[in-house]
């Protein structure tokens, strides 16, 4: 499938002043897709979601909405919805308010959204009749129709969190942004909204895109991922192609839940597997496995235990610290120790040591 | 869509949103201040066709006529009698309501409304009653000397006497505004400081004051000396309203001289020239005060 | 304890002082034409001559007074907020070239108290033929310096998140600023009305200046007016009619000390 994509960048660069924070980025974020902008703070995944938004203008390059491009257009020109990281709810309006006035402001001319003097503008009714059915359907659905009522000032973290999806959710936007939504949460919601966020994605069937720093949160929810790194886009593709094959050193050690292994030629990568005598090896914890026939040899210097599974902290015969990750059944001798491990030669990442870029390295397929 | 590109228009809503104000500004504000400098070096008069240059003469002539020189010495005597009297009285006011605000918190409250009252009120109506009150005949003033046995005083027609009755209503008006500043100041002391001072010995009353309240006061004490001396800088209504400068120019001030040599008697000129001269004074003071603050500031 | 009755002694002298004109003005406007001219001391009438009042409402122009008082008050913080709302949210929340070059003329602008720009604005108002009129009263004042800074000020302290979200909620920034900006200010709206209101009710100077007619009058002028037709033998009237013109400003005081105390006292920031 072929489709426009629903936004896209093309060489965007933004400045401000003599800073460069976005150094030419193109993107496409194809229709229905969910993509998550993942990056650390100030990597300029932020500023990205602004210009997408309208709410900052790029210093070079094009911004495409379905194919228009709408860089002279201002942020309530676009049919964008956003949710932001504060929520951003309005304190003097009340829940339902807070909903509908993205409504408002698209169905109710000038006039008719004056008090009183809006009543007498014909259609003003039935306009403000379908707001609130649609306010409500919304309200509904995230299970704030309680709530309607109150003022943002009275509501919880996750309260708030869910008006703050409503409005994006009620008026039909053609792309949603969604700004670290979840990260004033505390961590058992944020698992639970991480759910219901990819089940709104369903049903609403419009792209999604997610700025996240965690990649955990970037990879469980997405369809594509694009790693930015100071500024520029290092690496974009599904969860699987990241984490199989990363193309830098850079994002390999951003992606996966345990940190990869690295080892460079001075500290003896090259004695662990010949093919990386002039590289960086990287090997993730969860592919170096204690095993009797092992290739090398590390001493054990920690051990966690996490129930499913077990994660050692071993050190090489150069001092390379390396982590494994071994499963739950397995019984870790004693610190100290020395430990066989091995590891599946096809499942490893060669970079190259100065510039960090993939050097081709048989692809993992586990 | 639009011709014009995003930053056009950006520029466009920001003209929209602050061009109205800032012309306004540059309209009433700016460009009169220019003027009125300007013409305080002509001798023009209102309605009149043309004007000539007269050099410095506007600001000779205040500063050396004997008019002149009376509204400016009035002035003086007039601020330097409301500053310390106002500030004095407002300080101790406070100090007692606040010390009250413990034992007797109603009465302190409705105490500082009955102080705050004149600041609310409409002066020149305050001052058509004050009229009454010192009326040399009807007043309570008057007939309260005379059973004590005193003479009745002119008090608003007596030359030696105007401006000091002209001060005591300028200390009356303002007392209740420096009060509330000084309240202010005074709850913002954490009560924490005065127990130290306690214990290193500062136990009574008048040491409390000043090792604690009095330094602790310094930032407010300066911001109530300046906008005392701004306000009693000018002084106009009480003057318009009770004296209109007399008897014989001796309640006569830089204002009220402004007024009526500009809009009484027509000589744009001069008027002008005490506008300039009134106008350098206020400055000083303001700018003196912003560089006292930021250095205070600076300090701590 | 001797201290603590010492110091409310001389508390409660000095709110009797304070008072004294208060109180004076309230028995004259009671007190029947007779007892005015009488020669002993009584605060107290010794009867209640409603009649003064009476005759403020319906023989002088006091109404009218009272009336011109609110257009022109009205008028002044009506134009006052639409000007300077807009530009205060484009200063705090809006980055563009002249940003600070404007807010430099506000704080300059802060510094310059009416009566410097009387004699040039008078003769600007001549020139176009506004003297003497509503307009007179009201346009000189309309832009506030102090207002503009005031609201800057607490823009600034807003998190542009909201902002932003307003407009990607599709809210022009007109909009943003109507809908959003000053529901939220409203706190520094209030205070800012009661300076302003307090300011203008009461000013003397310019309305003296600037207008001629009794028709439009504002109450400080209007007494004035009152005071000087009467030749010395309608006291009672008179402060009857200074008493309901400080009323207003004092009742409203007295319902809302503390939003009064937080306006005035900001007030007090305008050079």
């Amino acid at each position: 499938m072929n489709a426009i994509p629903t936004l896209e960048l093309g060489d965007v660069t933004r400045r401000f002043g003599e800073q460069t924070v976005l150094d030419s980025i193109s993107l496409a974020i194809p229709p229905g897709s969910f993509t998550s902008l993942l990056g650390a703070s100030g990597c300029g995944k932020s500023t990205t979601l602004r210009i997408m938004a309208g709410l900052d203008r790029p210093t070079a390059g094009a911004v495409r909405l379905e194919g228009q491009e709408v860089s002279a257009l201002t942020a309530h020109e676009r049919n964008i919805a956003m949710v932001f990281q504060s929520y951003a709810l309005y304190p003097h309006l009340t829940v339902a308010q807070n909903i509908a006035l993205p409504l408002t402001m698209k169905s109710l001319s000038a006039f008719g959204r004056l008090p009183l003097l809006g009543t007498l503008i014909p259609g003003t009714a039935a306009a403000r009749k379908e707001i609130q059915t649609k306010v409500s359907a919304a309200a509904e659905m995230l299970g704030l129709s309680h709530l309607l009522d109150r003022k943002p000032g009275t509501l919880s973290g996750g309260q708030k969190q869910r008006v703050a999806l409503g409005r994006a959710l009620v008026r039909d936007p053609v792309l949603f942004l969604l700004d670290e939504p979840l990260s004033n949460l505390d961590a058992r919601l944020r698992v639970q909204m991480r759910a219901e966020l990819v089940a709104l994605h369903r049903r609403t069937g419009k792209p999604f895109v997610y700025v996240t720093h965690d990649q955990a949160e970037a990879m469980a929810m997405s369809d594509q991922v694009i790693v930015m790194i100071k500024g520029s886009i290092a690496q974009a593709g599904t969860p699987r192609e990241l984490y199989e094959r990363p193309t830098s050193l850079a994002v390999a050690e951003f992606v996966g839940t345990h940190a990869i292994n690295l080892i460079t030629p001075q500290q003896g990568a090259g004695e662990i597997l010949s093919s990386a005598a002039r590289a960086i090896l990287g090997v993730r914890p969860e592919h170096v496995v204690p095993a009797p026939h092992g290739s090398f040899i590390a001493k054990l210097r920690s051990v966690e235990y996490l129930g499913s599974e077990i994660v050692l902290t071993l050190c090489t015969e150069q001092g390379v610290e390396l982590k494994s990750i071994a499963p739950g059944t397995f019984e870790p001798p004693l610190q100290g120790d020395s430990v066989r491990l091995s590891f599946d030669p096809t499942c490893t990442h060669l970079f190259h040591p100065e510039t960090g870029a993939r050097i081709g390295a048989p692809e993992c397929r586990s | 869509m639009s011709f014009l590109t995003r930053s056009q228009r950006e520029t466009l809503t920001d003209v929209w949103l602050t061009g109205p104000a800032t012309l306004a500004l540059l309209i009433f504000i700016f460009l009169p201040i220019m003027i009125v400098t300007i013409l305080s070096f002509s001798d023009y008069q209102f309605g009149a066709r043309d004007l000539s240059w007269v050099g410095w003469e506007n600001y000779i002539t205040l500063f050396t006529s004997a008019i002149g020189q009376r509204a400016i010495v009035n002035t003086l005597i007039y601020v330097a009698i409301v500053i310390p009297f106002s500030v004095v009285f407002a300080l101790l006011v406070a100090i007692g309501l606040h010390r009250m605000l413990d034992w007797a918190p109603a009465l302190s409250r409705i105490l500082r409304t009955v102080y705050f009252l004149p600041v609310a009120a409409t002066l020149v109506a305050m001052a058509v009653a004050w009229q009454m009150l010192l009326h040399p005949n009807l007043g309570l003033v008057n007939k309260v000397l005379s059973t004590l046995g005193s003479a009745p005083q002119n008090w608003l027609s007596d030359r030696g006497l105007v401006l000091y009755t002209l001060a005591a209503i300028g200390i009356w008006q303002s007392v209740g505004y420096n009060m509330v500043l000084f309240l202010a100041g005074l709850s913002a002391i954490p009560e924490d400081i005065y127990e130290a001072a306690e214990v290193d010995g500062a136990g009574g009353a008048w040491a409390r004051f000043w090792t604690v309240t009095w330094p602790m006061l310094g930032p407010t004490t300066l911001f109530v000396l300046v906008v005392t001396a701004t306000n009693a800088f000018r002084v106009f209504e009480t003057v318009a309203t009770l004296t209109r400068g007399g008897p014989a120019f001796a309640s006569e001030t830089l204002v009220y001289a402004l007024y009526r040599e500009g809009f009484v008697y027509f000589k744009a000129g001069y008027a002008s020239a005490i506008t300039v001269i009134f106008f350098a004074i206020l400055l000083t003071l303001t700018l003196a005060q912003m560089r006292l603050v930021e250095r205070r500031v600076h300090y701590r | 304890m001797i201290s603590r009755s010492v110091s409310t002694l001389l508390l409660l002298a000095g709110a009797t002082l304070i008072l004294l004109p208060f109180l004076w003005m309230l028995s004259l406007s009671l007190k029947p034409q007779d007892e005015i001219f009488a020669s002993t001391i009584a605060l107290f009438p010794s009867r209640l001559e409603w009649g003064n009042y009476v005759k403020a409402f319906t023989e002088t122009n006091i109404p009218l007074f009272l009336w011109n008082g609110f257009v022109v008050v009205a008028g002044i913080l009506f134009f006052q907020l639409l000007f300077s709302i807009p530009c205060a949210f484009a200063l705090a929340q809006r980055n563009f070239r002249l940003r600070t070059v404007v807010f430099g003329l506000v704080l300059a602008a802060l510094l310059v108290p009416f009566h410097v720009t009387a004699i040039p604005i008078f003769l600007g108002l001549a020139a176009v033929n506004l003297l003497d009129s509503y307009a007179a009263l009201i346009l000189p004042f309309i832009p506030t310096a102090f207002g503009i800074f005031l609201f800057r000020q607490f823009f600034a302290q807003m998190p542009t998140e909201l902002f932003d979200a307003a407009r990607v909620d599709g809210l022009s920034e007109t909009a943003v600023v109507w809908r959003i900006a000053f529901p939220l200010a409203l706190p520094a709206a209030t205070a800012f009305a009661i300076f302003s209101v307090t300011a203008h009710w009461n000013d003397l100077f310019w309305p003296l200046i600037a207008t001629t007619s009794p028709e439009i009058a504002t109450p400080p002028r209007g007494i004035l007016y009152f005071r000087d037709q009467e030749s010395g033998d309608d006291v009672g009237p008179l402060m009857a009619g200074a008493v309901i013109i400080t009323a207003p400003l004092v009742l409203a005081f007295l319902f809302a000390q503390r939003k009064f105390l937080q306006g005035l006292a900001a007030g007090g920031l305008k050079g």
